[in-house]
């Protein structure tokens, strides 16, 4: 790309090529603008809105997707960035269990958010899904960042098996009819897994590992070919 | 539930799979709506078929039917009865109604008799406010309903409401009520076609200037120029067969009913605005979206749209004119607010779930299926040829300098007659209040919710604002809907609140976080401020963040308009939080 254009961020000038989001630029500049569902390798799709900065439009712009654009004048650190930034964070701590999210945990911290501020609400709530040898879906502490929906389907896996329950705060990542994952059309690749940035799914060795389970019986337990079909379990417990 | 309801023949859906043989995802929508119609909803076994039919993943076709409200993936009745539950057939008395119906019934919200036979639900907003308390079971309408006829709804012998239109001078609703919707015949012989004939002898480019200088903006929310909408589409570089004309016909705002007035009362009129778009920015492909609790607009614009057909107003070579080719696909919504959202409603057409788009890039090069199109609103494009038909002069000798010529009102709640009103830009709200005979009863006014749930209320002593652009913009209220929710002195404003934040928490489409986290508290924190009182300081705090944080990083107008009546009400109000 030869077109080039500049920008200011935080007071200081930068050029770059036509096309190069808001985050990127910034990164450049050594400023890091905070972002939940964003990944280096993934498709964008502004969904946390956690990056969203100043740039002199009518509403804020999220960086993950904005595009610079010439002679823009970009501000990250705005009151009013500042506070839409902690107040995501407080209603996403208030919906979700972030305990095994450690990277959202310190931005909590970061920006002065009170976990607890919306406490005494409604959470997002799911069973436990443990229905195969591999991997453990629980979507107590998922934050429908999409990443797993992505790899599985255009952005990596062309598998398909995983799309959207409900609408609103009701939305989950849910399969077909609920389908236990053995049922479904997905192939075990494990990428979602890898892409998960909180304890929603999780490989299953991990999970026995960490509720002291011995390596052998582990090993057996999870053996590729073994499709165990169990009832979700249900709860939070 | 029956056992009956689960005993599925998959045999009767054999002529719908092969009719869709060789279609791709965009006839999801519609092939759920069928199958459903056979069977009330959609089993597992119909999805896996409709799935391998349109080659779409399984879990994708859950997941659309998920969506949409008006999909069922658990047994349900083939007859489904819908009562409104919004603002403005709240304020016409519907709670009784309400009640009459559950007792009736014997059921209660979202729940199916024993015999499998009838399915009972309470909706958001079924956009016939006009006619309120009003109702649908299955596809028949009904409206001013009262708890001693609720018998005579029940059993589908209840009359359908007939158009309440009002005002002057008529340019867009001229025929509605006096020519016959269901005939070509009688709509050519009240002055149809007449227009997109005289148009389609002069040069689209023409076209376009003559509808800047109209200043018609967009009557769907965003007040945008529609002639320079039209014009970046016409530059896009495609074919007409590579360009689309969608018509926004998914009026869900709630308060807002004036796109079903015209469609019910006049729908050939939609379909040549919407032909004469297609003829100005070059494009061949016409799609109508029609929200799904509209049956009757679809049912009459179906039966229009074969009868223009098959009449060769729509086609190819249209009028004679050669080389100008323009065909319309219907399409019926499912029960979401957000497929109102431009965005949104490609991805509803393409046969996704509703999530909005991230904008740049625009409908005017990156819409339907990525194309170059042209949305619009109904009434936009009926204004367009209604101000072509008038004349320039004519036209601009209504309304104000800014904003010339006329706009549809939707006047509802408690009010002496509700309806929509098709008035010169520059009547203030006091007198287009005046116009529908006052306040109900002769009551005092409390104020009235101006633009829908999106849109602000406004007290008594803001009533002289005249309806143009160009005060609407100057003091914050949206005109684009035109919605008018009246309410007398007795109203509970924390109530209406409440109701509009669960509208906002209901139609939140759940893609971004701080519209799918915040509706759902902005509701909680009104739900307890009514129950338990207000926590003061720290309450109207929590509001203010969640709604300024809504308004300001949200991805689309749902969330960012999420907020706006209800600080608006706690800033006329302050006792209500305080
Ligand atoms: C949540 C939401 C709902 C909307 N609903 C409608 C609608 O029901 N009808 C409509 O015409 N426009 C609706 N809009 C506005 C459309 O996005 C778009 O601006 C409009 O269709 C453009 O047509 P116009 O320029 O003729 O107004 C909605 C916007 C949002 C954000
Ligand atoms: S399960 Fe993990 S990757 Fe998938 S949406 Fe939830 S948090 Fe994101
Ligand atoms: S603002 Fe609301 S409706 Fe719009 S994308 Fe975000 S969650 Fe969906």
């Amino acid at each position: 790309m030869s077109e080039t254009v500049t920008l200011t961020i935080d007071g200081t000038e930068i050029t770059v090529p036509a096309g190069t989001t808001i985050l990127d630029a910034a990164a450049q500049l050594g400023i890091e603008i905070p972002a939940i569902c964003y990944h280096d390798s993934l498709k964008a799709n502004g969904l946390c809105r956690v990056c969203s900065v100043d740039a002199g439009w009518r509403t804020n712009a999220a960086a993950c997707v904005a595009e610079c654009s010439q002679g823009m004048n970009v501000k990250t650190q705005t009151d009013e960035v500042v506070r839409n930034r902690r107040t995501i964070l407080e209603m996403l701590s208030s919906t979700v269990d972030l305990s095994e999210a450690p990277g959202i945990l310190a931005l909590l911290k970061e920006s002065g958010a009170d976990p607890e501020r919306f406490a005494e609400f409604k959470r997002r709530e799911s069973p436990v899904y443990d229905d195969n040898p591999f991997y453990i879906r629980d979507y107590n502490q998922c934050i429908n960042c999409w990443r797993c929906v992505q790899v599985c389907a255009e952005d990596a896996q062309f598998a398909f098996a995983l799309s959207f329950d409900g609408r609103g705060f009701e939305t989950r990542i849910g399969t077909f009819m609920n389908q236990g994952m053995p049922d479904t059309t997905c192939v075990f690749c494990g990428q979602c897994v890898g892409v998960c940035p909180t304890g929603a799914l999780k490989p299953k060795r991990q999970v026995l590992l960490e509720q002291g389970m011995n390596p052998d019986d582990i090993f057996r337990e999870t053996k590729r070919g073994r499709k165990p079909k169990r009832e979700a379990r249900g709860g939070n417990s | 539930m029956t056992d009956v309801m689960n005993q599925i023949d998959m045999a009767l859906l054999e002529p719908i799979v092969k009719r869709f043989e060789g279609h791709r995802r965009d006839a999801l929508l519609p092939m759920l709506h069928e199958a459903q119609a056979i069977y009330g909803w959609l089993p597992q076994a119909v999805q896996e078929a409709i799935s391998q039919t349109l080659r779409v993943p399984a879990a994708d076709v859950h997941g659309v039917i998920e969506f949409y409200t008006m999909f069922y993936n658990q047994p349900t009745a083939k007859k489904v009865i819908r009562i409104c539950e919004g603002s403005s057939c709240h304020l016409a008395g519907s709670a009784a109604v309400i009640e009459a119906v559950e007792s009736q019934l014997g059921l209660e919200n979202g729940q199916t008799s024993a015999d499998g036979s009838v399915t009972y639900e309470l909706v958001p907003c079924l956009g016939m406010c006009e006619h309120g308390p009003n109702a649908l079971n299955g596809t028949r309408t009904a409206g001013q309903l009262t708890a001693a006829r609720v018998p005579e709804f029940l059993d589908g012998s209840y009359p359908e409401p007939g158009p309440k239109v009002f005002g002057s001078p008529r340019l867009a609703l001229g025929r509605v009520g006096i020519v016959d919707p269901g005939s070509l015949e009688d709509y050519l012989a009240h002055g149809g076609y007449q227009g997109l004939g005289k148009a389609l002898e002069m040069d689209p480019t023409t076209l376009i200037a003559s509808n800047k200088t109209a200043e018609i903006l967009g009557r769907g929310g965003a007040q945008f120029p529609m002639g320079v909408k039209a014009e970046m589409v016409r530059n896009a570089p495609a074919p007409a067969s590579q360009k689309h004309v969608v018509v926004n016909a998914d009026e869900s705002e709630p308060g807002t009913f004036k796109d079903r007035t015209i469609m019910e009362g006049d729908p050939f009129s939609l379909i040549e605005a919407a032909t004469l778009i297609g003829y100005i920015v070059g494009a061949e492909n016409g799609w109508i979206l029609i929200r799904g609790e509209y049956p009757r607009s679809f049912r009459r614009l179906q039966a229009a749209i074969a009868a223009a057909r098959s009449a060769g107003y729509l086609g190819r070579d249209i009028l004679g004119r050669e080389g100008f080719h323009f065909d319309i696909e219907l399409r019926l919504g499912a029960g979401a607010y957000i497929c109102g959202e431009e965005t949104a409603l490609f991805e509803a057409v393409e046969g996704k779930r509703g999530f909005p788009r991230i904008k740049p890039p625009f409908p005017t090069t990156h819409g339907l299926f990525g194309q170059p199109t042209a949305i619009n609103n109904v009434e936009t494009l009926v204004m367009a040829l209604a101000a072509f038909n008038a004349g320039e002069e004519a036209w601009n000798q209504m309304g104000t300098k800014q904003s010339p010529g006329t706009k549809l009102f939707c006047v509802s709640g408690h009010v002496e007659q509700p309806g929509t009103y098709e008035v010169p830009f520059g009547l203030t709200i006091r007198q287009l209040l005046e116009m529908a005979g006052g306040v109900r009863g002769g009551k005092q006014l409390k104020g009235c919710l101006v633009g829908g749930a999106a849109g602000v209320f406004v007290n008594p002593g803001m009533i002289d604002m005249p309806l143009t652009y160009e005060d609407a913009r100057a003091n914050q209220v949206p005109l684009g809907s035109g919605a008018i929710v009246v309410m007398d002195e007795s109203v509970d404003v924390r109530e209406m609140m409440i109701q509009l934040a669960h509208f906002f928490a209901h139609e939140s489409c759940g893609k971004c976080f701080p519209c799918q986290i915040g509706t759902q508290r902005q509701l909680e924190i009104l739900e307890r401020v009514a129950a338990e009182g207000s926590r003061g300081a720290a309450d109207l705090r929590a509001l203010q963040d969640i709604g300024a944080t809504m308004t300001q990083t949200s991805l689309c107008g749902l969330g960012q308009t999420a907020a706006s009546a209800i600080m608006s009400a706690v800033k006329l109000w302050p006792e209500l939080v305080a």
